[in-house]
């Protein structure tokens, strides 16, 4: 049911994700943060049931932090976080699978074009990729990404493809997600570009 | 995207009529991650007895038909349940409104239920799904409430109370429990409201309603719902929302009880029959349409 975008371009990374808590008929919430910042220049786009996406993203990043705080503060490269991340969603499969499917972005000095994005699922399978859709809205915005995402795009022309993608939604996808919350990974940091309905205004 | 037969309990109104999905019995579907009951040594003090078998939560899954998530599939053990209970925060403190009837499929058990458990004096939470599973479970809440305060001097907020709650909840995912709870009560950061049921969710929120009235009670809450409420008000709505419930919802019933949770821990409010309630706003509509 949930959404979770992510496109990457020249110097970081966009994620997107719908905000809404939905169980049975009955939508509970519509103004969830599902994007885990992970370290300074690390975010996750998680979707799945709330108990797994609560559990897999605190889990991910405290021991992320964990490792931060017992290596002086050296920090994962987005690729070694995303073996990580890949690594527990593996290891927990063969025993209480979390389900949760991952898109992971960050922004590393040293990477060619500055951002890189990795999308993984439950099973543990972890690809880089320049763009990914995941839950029924890849259905609908896959083909949308194919045909607009292109090389040298900057961060305004990666948000406005983002928001093309939530225009379809709205327009074709039968599941009511009036709001989607949008971050920005780039050489500053996480910063939360726009929301729907604030997070923390509860 | 994975099936949505994977998501246990999805169907929380979906009280007892769930069509069993057959392919989900051999399903293992416990806890998320490493969130497994860490051991499950039969017998220890403290510790909850699980069924001592290889696999518990397949156990449960074929012997009890919970309300939430396996219908009947000849189970020996079966309960069914109906209930509507609400909560909202509003600039007054708290609301939390129940009913109070317990059915069994379509025999009304009991009319004067207790859905409102108080934890301590700060800290209310109330019962939806299984009674015994959400008192068990609470009073469970309440020891470790209370020993958290034994330990830090200091008491535990609302947040790391239902956490609390929700861990147990998500170590016994797939075993069957059903439990749809709000937590409320008031800390260091003022009023506070969550919403933590069987699958391990766990909400924080302005308001909430669970069970299976809930759909109605969401109706005039939705409606009628504002922040600044004075503190009557907010009782009126909390209590019309539970009438309008249970006079559209066959399960939900009888008595209700409201409690409004201030700075200085809980107060019980009243607890009146809604078969009452419906005469007096009959009265009311009509005075309102003579005059009108």
């Amino acid at each position: 049911m949930d959404t979770v975008f992510g496109i990457s371009y020249d110097g970081g990374v966009v994620l997107a994700t719908d905000q809404v808590n939905a169980r049975s008929i009955l939508m509970y919430q519509q103004n969830l943060d599902k994007i885990a910042e992970l370290s300074s220049h690390s975010a996750m786009g998680v979707s799945g049931p709330n108990c797994d996406l609560v559990n897999f993203s605190e889990y991910i990043s405290k021991n992320l932090k964990l490792y931060e705080l017992s290596n002086d503060g050296a920090k994962l490269s987005t690729h070694a976080q995303a073996n990580f991340c890949r690594g527990e969603l593996a290891k927990a499969l063969r025993k209480g699978p979390f389900q949760v499917n991952v898109i992971l972005g960050g922004y590393d000095e040293k990477a060619p074009t500055g951002g890189s994005l990795y999308v993984m699922d439950y099973l543990g399978s972890c690809t880089k990729a320049k763009f990914g859709a995941q839950g029924y809205a890849s259905n609908f915005c896959l083909s949308i990404m194919d045909r607009d995402w292109g090389e040298g795009m900057d961060e305004d022309m990666a948000v406005k493809l983002v928001e093309k993608c939530i225009r379809e939604l709205e327009m074709r996808f039968l599941i009511n997600q009036k709001n989607f919350i949008i971050k920005v990974i780039d050489k500053e940091g996480v910063r939360t570009l726009k929301y729907g309905a604030d997070p923390a205004d509860n | 995207m994975f099936g949505s037969s994977l998501v246990i309990g999805d169907d929380i109104l979906d009280i007892g009529s769930h069509k069993f999905d057959a392919g989900r019995t051999d399903q293992r579907a416990i806890g998320s991650g490493a969130m497994i009951p860490a051991r499950l040594a039969l017998g220890e003090p403290g510790q909850f007895d699980v069924p001592d078998v290889p696999d518990p939560a397949h156990f449960c899954r074929n012997n009890f038909a919970s309300a939430c998530g396996n219908g009947d599939q000849g189970q020996s053990v079966k309960f069914a349940k109906g209930t509507t209970t609400l909560a909202f925060k509003f600039d007054g403190g708290i609301i939390v409104s129940v009913d109070s009837r317990s059915t069994m499929g379509a025999y009304i058990a009991s009319g004067t239920v207790k859905k409102v458990i108080e934890i301590n004096p700060f800290l209310l939470g109330t019962m939806a799904g299984g009674a015994a599973d959400c008192s068990f479970w609470e009073r469970n809440l309440g020891t470790q409430c209370r020993m958290y305060e034994l330990r830090n001097k200091k008491r535990i907020t609302v947040a790391a109370a239902s956490k609390l709650l929700a861990n147990t909840m998500n170590s016994y995912r797939g075993y069957g429990l059903s439990m749809g709870t709000m937590i409320t009560g008031w800390d260091g950061t003022g009023p506070q409201l969550y919403y933590v049921d069987n699958d391990g969710t766990r909400l924080h929120g302005r308001y909430f309603s669970v069970g299976s009235g809930s759909t109605y009670a969401y109706g005039v809450l939705d409606t009628y719902y504002r922040t600044d409420l004075t503190v009557d008000e907010a009782i009126d709505l909390g209590k019309r929302a539970i009438y309008h419930a249970c006079h559209r919802d066959a399960m939900s019933g009888s008595i209700n009880n409201l409690y409004h949770v201030t700075r200085d821990g809980w107060v019980k409010i009243h607890a009146i029959d809604v078969n009452d309630m419906h005469y007096e706003y009959l009265e009311e509509k009509r005075n309102a349409m003579a005059s009108s």
